[in-house]
């Protein structure tokens, strides 16, 4: 059901989407070029620019093409080089995933300790803002000497960029946990662990789901990068082999398709958090 | 002593102040006694410690001296043995109205079945009226029904004791009216030991047997212990229809307005033996002994246990 302004938004939010195609197309439309001679037209084509097929920035007709070839068929593999966008997408995500999870594992019992203990906060507190602003794609050269293995250096940076949103916000959730919820769990003898699951835990979970989803989105957007450097598989080696392809269509949907699955990530993570807000 | 039901021994409570100095003690020399069903109200002006009293009490705070003890044991740190009522309620907003009272049920009696808790936290939730809202969640609620799934909470657990900590404080009077009528039966329908803060004199003629007055703080003391003589079936409707409603009533206000502020320096408190403070029993005084002279003759009425 869409609300009057949902239905004007969205019509606004196409005509800005046809505007922009449209300006798009305009500014990439191919003049009739004066006539050239033979040797300038084989001097282009020696510059890779042979007008015609290639010249310029990609018309929105040929990324079209490009979103066609590569959605009607996602998951073909015809060797190292070429792969279909499933197949790259899977791989990136898998990395993520995995990267991610490493971090919830850690960041969340780690949170958990330091929300819990203002001594340890006090603590670890140092080491955290010193490892936080650190770009996770300065912890490469270390990752992949120290590890040896490029696939398990990238799963390395996405845990390392998604550990401390997670960790922070963990910490915070748990010691910003209502005092009175925790003196009704005090009067009523709870064990600490019956405490930890279904007080603290959900108390802090809003909290720590917002973490959670800062992690996600700063993941993806750390992984083009990292499988740029590291190569192999992944949506950001695809990116950068069509660029050394000089493929800009093949740039612009990789980069589109980027954008799609952050947005569906980010939205996952939107209805977590949902699931878990309570309202008081 | 200690041959009350609860009895409190020279408690004392003193805060550190900001700048490392000693900051005289909030209260000091408290000693009461409370028997077995009674219900013991405690009223006097914010700063006296009246919370910090009732958070001993609890186990959640402890004192800088003295002593709390209950059934012959003394109160260290909170117990399943005495039920709370927190002023904002304090319900988890992510369980049920019943999840909440279960949760409660489940820690006093992890062997029991979900089944049997349910239908014993049913029953509690039935007694003060919100059977019907068993599933809904504590946003759902008003909040005079939210102070309800509070005091079903307590009573769940069969305390040996009930802590109310002004739980009708940030109700409408007119809802306050109905959950003190509430709370009046199920009390004296399940003979429960209670202390309860209040800031309403009403109130606390309502429900109470016997009132402590505090002094104000720093340095509060109980500056009398007030009985309430009117029979214990009372009920808001014909409380004022009874003659020692206003004697009682104005005894408690006069102390509130008047004598609280000034107790320190007073006749009374030269008189004051902290461990025995005055009993008095204003609803008894005759009606005419009581306007000519207002410190005097309360004093004469002190019986001393």
């Amino acid at each position: 059901m869409f609300s009057k302004q949902g239905l004007k938004a969205g019509l606004l939010s196409l005509l800005i989407l046809f505007l922009f195609i449209g300006a798009w197309s305009l500014a990439t439309h191919q003049k009739e070029g004066p006539a050239v001679s033979a040797e300038q037209a084989e001097y282009a084509a020696m510059m890779g620019k042979a007008s015609g097929q290639s010249g310029g920035f990609p018309a929105p007709g040929k990324v079209g093409e490009a979103f066609v070839t590569y959605l009607s068929d996602p998951f073909y593999d015809k060797g190292p080089n070429d792969k279909g966008i499933g197949i790259q997408l899977a791989h990136s995500l898998a990395r993520v995933g995995i990267g991610f999870l490493l971090a919830v594992i850690v960041a969340i019992p780690l949170g958990f300790a330091i929300g819990m203990s203002p001594l340890l906060f006090q603590a670890l507190n140092p080491f955290i803002q010193i490892l936080k602003p650190i770009s996770p794609l300065a912890w490469m050269p270390l990752a992949l000497y120290s590890l040896k293995d490029s696939e398990i250096s990238g799963i390395f940076v996405i845990f390392i960029c998604s550990l401390w949103p997670m960790l922070i916000n963990t910490a915070f959730g748990v010691a910003a946990v209502r005092k009175d919820w925790i003196n009704v769990a005090r009067t009523l003898e709870v064990t600490p662990l019956r405490k930890a699951f279904l007080v603290i835990l959900p108390a802090a979970a809003p909290t720590i789901l917002t973490g959670m989803r800062i992690s996600m989105g700063i993941a993806w957007l750390v992984i083009v990068a990292a499988e740029m450097l590291v190569g192999g598989t992944g949506i950001g080696y695809f990116v950068w082999n069509e660029w050394n392809n000089l493929a800009l269509p093949n740039v612009i949907f990789a980069v589109a398709m980027i954008g799609l699955v952050g947005m569906f990530l980010d939205q996952l993570f939107g209805s977590l958090q949902k699931f878990v807000t309570y309202r008081e | 002593m200690s041959k009350h039901f609860l009895s409190v021994e020279g408690l004392q409570k003193v805060y550190p102040a900001a700048d490392g100095k000693v900051n005289p003690p909030v209260f000091e020399n408290i000693h009461f006694g409370i028997e077995k069903g009674e219900f013991v109200c405690i009223i006097g002006h914010s700063g006296c410690g009246k919370t910090t009293i009732l958070n001993v009490l609890a186990g959640l705070e402890e004192a800088s001296s003295g002593v709390v003890i209950m059934d012959n044991k003394e109160v260290r740190g909170p117990s399943l043995d005495r039920g709370v009522v927190f002023q904002s309620h304090a319900l988890m907003p992510w369980m049920s109205v019943l999840g909440n009272v279960a949760f409660a049920a489940k820690s006093k009696w992890p062997d029991w079945s979900k089944a049997k808790i349910d239908e014993h936290c049913t029953q509690y939730l039935e007694m003060v009226g919100l059977g019907h809202a068993i599933h809904k969640k504590p946003a759902e609620l008003s909040g005079g029904m939210k102070q309800r799934v509070g005091i079903a909470r307590a009573f769940a657990i069969q305390p040996k004791m009930l802590l109310l900590d002004e739980p009708f404080g940030a109700l409408d009077a007119l809802t306050r009216g109905t959950i003190q009528d509430e709370l009046l039966k199920i009390v004296q329908a399940t003979n429960q030991t209670v202390f309860m803060i209040t800031h309403d004199v009403d109130e606390a003629i309502l429900l109470a047997d016997k009132v402590i007055l505090m002094s104000n703080g720093p340095l509060a003391k109980i500056a009398e212990i007030v009985e309430i003589t009117m029979p214990r079936t009372r009920t808001r409707a014909e409380i004022h229809h009874d003659p020692q409603f206003y004697r009682i009533r104005n005894h408690l206000v006069d102390f509130l307005v008047n004598r609280s502020k000034g107790y320190a320096g007073s006749d009374a408190a030269l008189l004051h033996d902290a461990r025995h403070p005055p009993v008095v029993r204003p609803g008894l005084v005759a009606e005419e002994a009581a306007p000519s002279e207002p410190s005097r003759p309360i004093l004469k009425q002190v019986v001393n246990q």
